[in-house]
């Protein structure tokens, strides 16, 4: 048997897959962009993050905020987990498969991201060793390390359950038994993310001296905290769907029933509303309370283009409102045009919202007589981040290629 | 290590008069010498340099002849509520000691700059690249402050070796290190002040200058109305310099 046709033995029950040569032509592109990173990865472990287009006033960029929107969008598989295994929708087993592979990717990329962004990555440890129970940071550290010990426990039997692994009694097993404890690292899980998806929030609502984030709150945990996990919650989701549809189109074949995915966006539709009215109480209360409070109007949290209100309005209209409207009302969301921008908007709105609180936080400027500042990432920050993309793209195409990830394709393509 | 509002005995406090201060840059330099800054390759992208104490230029917004500058040396605040280290995973950076001055531990911080991007005065710097003395010039490295590897936080700790060096002196005069006279330690800042614009004391010993210029009328501190609580304090008679100390609204008088 040929090296062409061995390969086909690998491929989950009953399913067809491209051509070996076209999906190795596929690798490889990906391959060459995740080796572009490598070499500005190298840059950055060799000479310093001095590399990179930061400074003094942005000590945060766009490393930050591709963590931050990572783990919102990854956001799917705690969220499907806790809705399939412990508030047991079942109809969600067809795509929670996807989803945790989704969330593992995004995960173990924003760990490889902060790997560089830590000027001393060796001592990343301190945060168990030394840790300050009162900073947002290490709750962050604490649960996101966890919480990809989570996802690995719970990739693992999808990995096993490959049909040649399968054939292993030993990994034959521990899918199994792993299968079995599921709904435990599922609620797991979702206490892990709520947490970090919180604490990542709170880690900018507590900064006091920075009004532009600074949010009152309830107990230690201000405002913030709880917008970030439902807007986690409600992008995550929609995520999750947008990959499939995409994964769809480049494969030709269908992965899972519409209803799945129109089920799925339900579901962040309606956590964006929840989200929505929260963000709206919020915003107000920071418009006439907190800035005021510092001596501040809300017109002087904008500058320019890159910091400018248009922003706000995408973020908090274009990207809450119409999305809102598209995923709730069902006649809307029947028709696919409706349903895929609604979820695009909906990331969108969220990748936008962790980008101002990341940059726009630190670059307005506190002291009255200090200026605005920009930033604009460089080549290495932008490489290193295509490579994280370059990564989920080749873990992605080798989890469709040979994993069962879909338990609905063969039906839907016979 | 908590956001709570933290109090010592002795209060180590700068007190700057603005309206003597020239603009003319000593203290800076007294600064980077006196801490084993490395000079600087390229150092022309001001936020990459490293400046503990930096001077920022004030303007009133006028057109000649009634434009008018000021200067505004800003070291770090020492905030007595300071937002820079409640925030910090691994308590690197902790207000815990007499005096009340901020540390900063080299060996623990990891470099993630979440305390740069809590301090709204710009304090806090970070080790871009390696420090290199070019050679010969390493001989000008002090054994009096450790020098810092690049990817990690540092900024000013009001010369805290001076103070150490200031208490051991008192101890073989036989006089109490606790209680030190005025002018017994003082800065690198300060001490080369040309102008004499900088007065450096315990904020709570009334035989101290800065007990006194610290609570004169003229006194203010920047960005008070976050609640930072700087012991840095700064002091001038101009109204729109002063207007500058914090944010106000259209309404409101400074
Ligand atoms: S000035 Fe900045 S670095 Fe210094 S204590 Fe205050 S918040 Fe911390
Ligand atoms: S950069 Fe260092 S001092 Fe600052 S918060 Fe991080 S670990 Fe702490």
């Amino acid at each position: 048997m040929s090296f062409i046709e061995a390969e086909k033995n690998w491929y989950p029950e009953g399913v067809t897959r491209c051509g070996l040569g076209k999906f190795l032509g596929w690798l490889t592109i990906l391959a060459a962009v995740l080796a572009f990173g490598v070499v500005a990865a190298l840059f950055i472990f060799i000479f310093g993050i001095g590399v990179t287009g930061m400074d003094n006033y942005f000590g945060f960029g766009l490393w930050i905020t591709f963590d931050l929107a990572v783990i919102a969008l990854g956001a799917g598989a705690f969220f499907t987990g806790l809705l399939r295994y412990i508030i047991r929708i079942d109809e969600l087993k067809d795509i929670i498969n996807l989803a945790v592979i989704i969330g593992f990717i995004c995960y173990s990329g924003a760990m490889l991201i902060l790997t560089m962004d830590i000027g001393q990555p060796v001592r990343a440890w301190f945060g168990y060793w030394h840790p300050n129970v009162h900073s947002m940071l290490t709750e962050v550290i604490f649960c996101i390390t966890c919480y990809l010990t989570v996802l690995i426990i719970e990739v693992v039997p999808l990995v096993f359950e490959q049909k040649q692994l399968n054939k292993i009694p030993l990994l034959h097993h521990i899918a199994h038994n792993f299968h079995v404890v599921m709904p435990l690292f599922a609620g797991l899980g979702a206490f892990l993310s709520t947490f970090h998806q919180g604490s990542l929030g709170g880690m900018y609502g507590v900064l006091f001296a920075r009004p532009y984030a600074f949010r009152e709150g309830f107990f230690i945990w201000p405002w913030t905290f709880f917008l970030f996990v439902l807007s986690a919650i409600a992008s995550g989701p929609c995520m999750t769907v947008l990959v499939c549809a995409l994964m769809e189109k480049m494969t030709g074949r269908q992965l899972t029933t519409y209803r799945v995915k129109s089920l799925m966006t339900k579901i962040g539709g309606t956590m964006l509303l929840i989200y929505g009215v929260f963000k709206y109480l919020d915003t107000w209360a920071w418009i006439t309370d907190i800035l005021p409070r510092a001596g501040l109007t809300f017109d002087q949290m904008f500058y320019g283009l890159i910091y400018g209100k248009w922003l706000m309005f995408l973020e908090l209209v274009v990207c809450i409102v119409i999305p809102v409207i598209f995923l709730l009302v069902p006649a809307l969301r029947r028709r696919p045009a409706f349903m895929y921008w609604a979820c695009i908007l909906n990331c969108l709105g969220i990748i936008i919202n962790r980008y101002v609180f990341t940059v726009q936080t630190i670059a307005f400027p506190v002291m009255p007589f200090d200026s605005w500042m920009t930033y604009a990432p460089n080549w290495a920050e932008w490489a290193t981040t295509c490579m994280i993309l370059a990564y989920g793209g080749i873990v992605m195409s080798l989890a469709y290629r040979y994993l069962p990830l879909f338990p609905q394709e063969v039906r839907l393509n016979k | 290590m908590s956001a709570a509002h933290q109090e010592f005995a002795t209060k180590w406090g700068l007190v700057i008069d603005i309206d003597k201060c020239t603009g003319c840059g000593a203290c800076m330099v007294a600064c980077q010498t006196e801490n084993n800054i490395a000079p600087e390759k390229d150092a022309s992208n001001k936020l990459r340099t490293l400046t503990w104490m930096n001077v920022y230029e004030l303007k009133n917004g006028k057109e000649f002849p009634q434009a008018e500058v000021a200067f505004l040396p800003r070291p770090c605040m020492q905030c007595g509520n300071p937002s820079c280290v409640p925030v910090c995973p691994v308590v690197a950076t902790d207000k815990n000691e007499d005096g009340g001055i901020v540390s900063q531990i080299y060996p623990r911080c990891i470099g993630c700059r979440y305390c740069m991007a809590a301090c709204p005065y710009h304090s806090r710097y970070f080790g871009w690249f390696d420090p290199v003395w070019p050679e010969g010039m390493e001989k000008t490295i002090t054994p009096f402050t450790s020098t810092r590897p690049r990817g990690v936080v540092e900024k000013c700790h009001f010369c805290h070796h001076r103070w150490n060096q200031a208490k051991d002196a008192a101890r073989i005069a036989g006089t109490d290190p606790n209680n030190l006279p005025d002018g017994a330690y003082t800065p690198a800042c300060v001490e080369v002040c040309p102008t004499g614009a900088m007065a450096f004391g315990d904020l709570k010993n009334p035989k101290h200058k800065v007990y006194e210029l610290s609570r004169s009328k003229y006194a203010f501190r920047l960005l008070e109305r976050l609640n930072t609580d700087p012991q840095v304090y700064y002091m001038t008679k101009r109204d729109w310099v002063r207007r500058q100390g914090d944010n106000y609204l259209p309404n409101e008088k400074a």
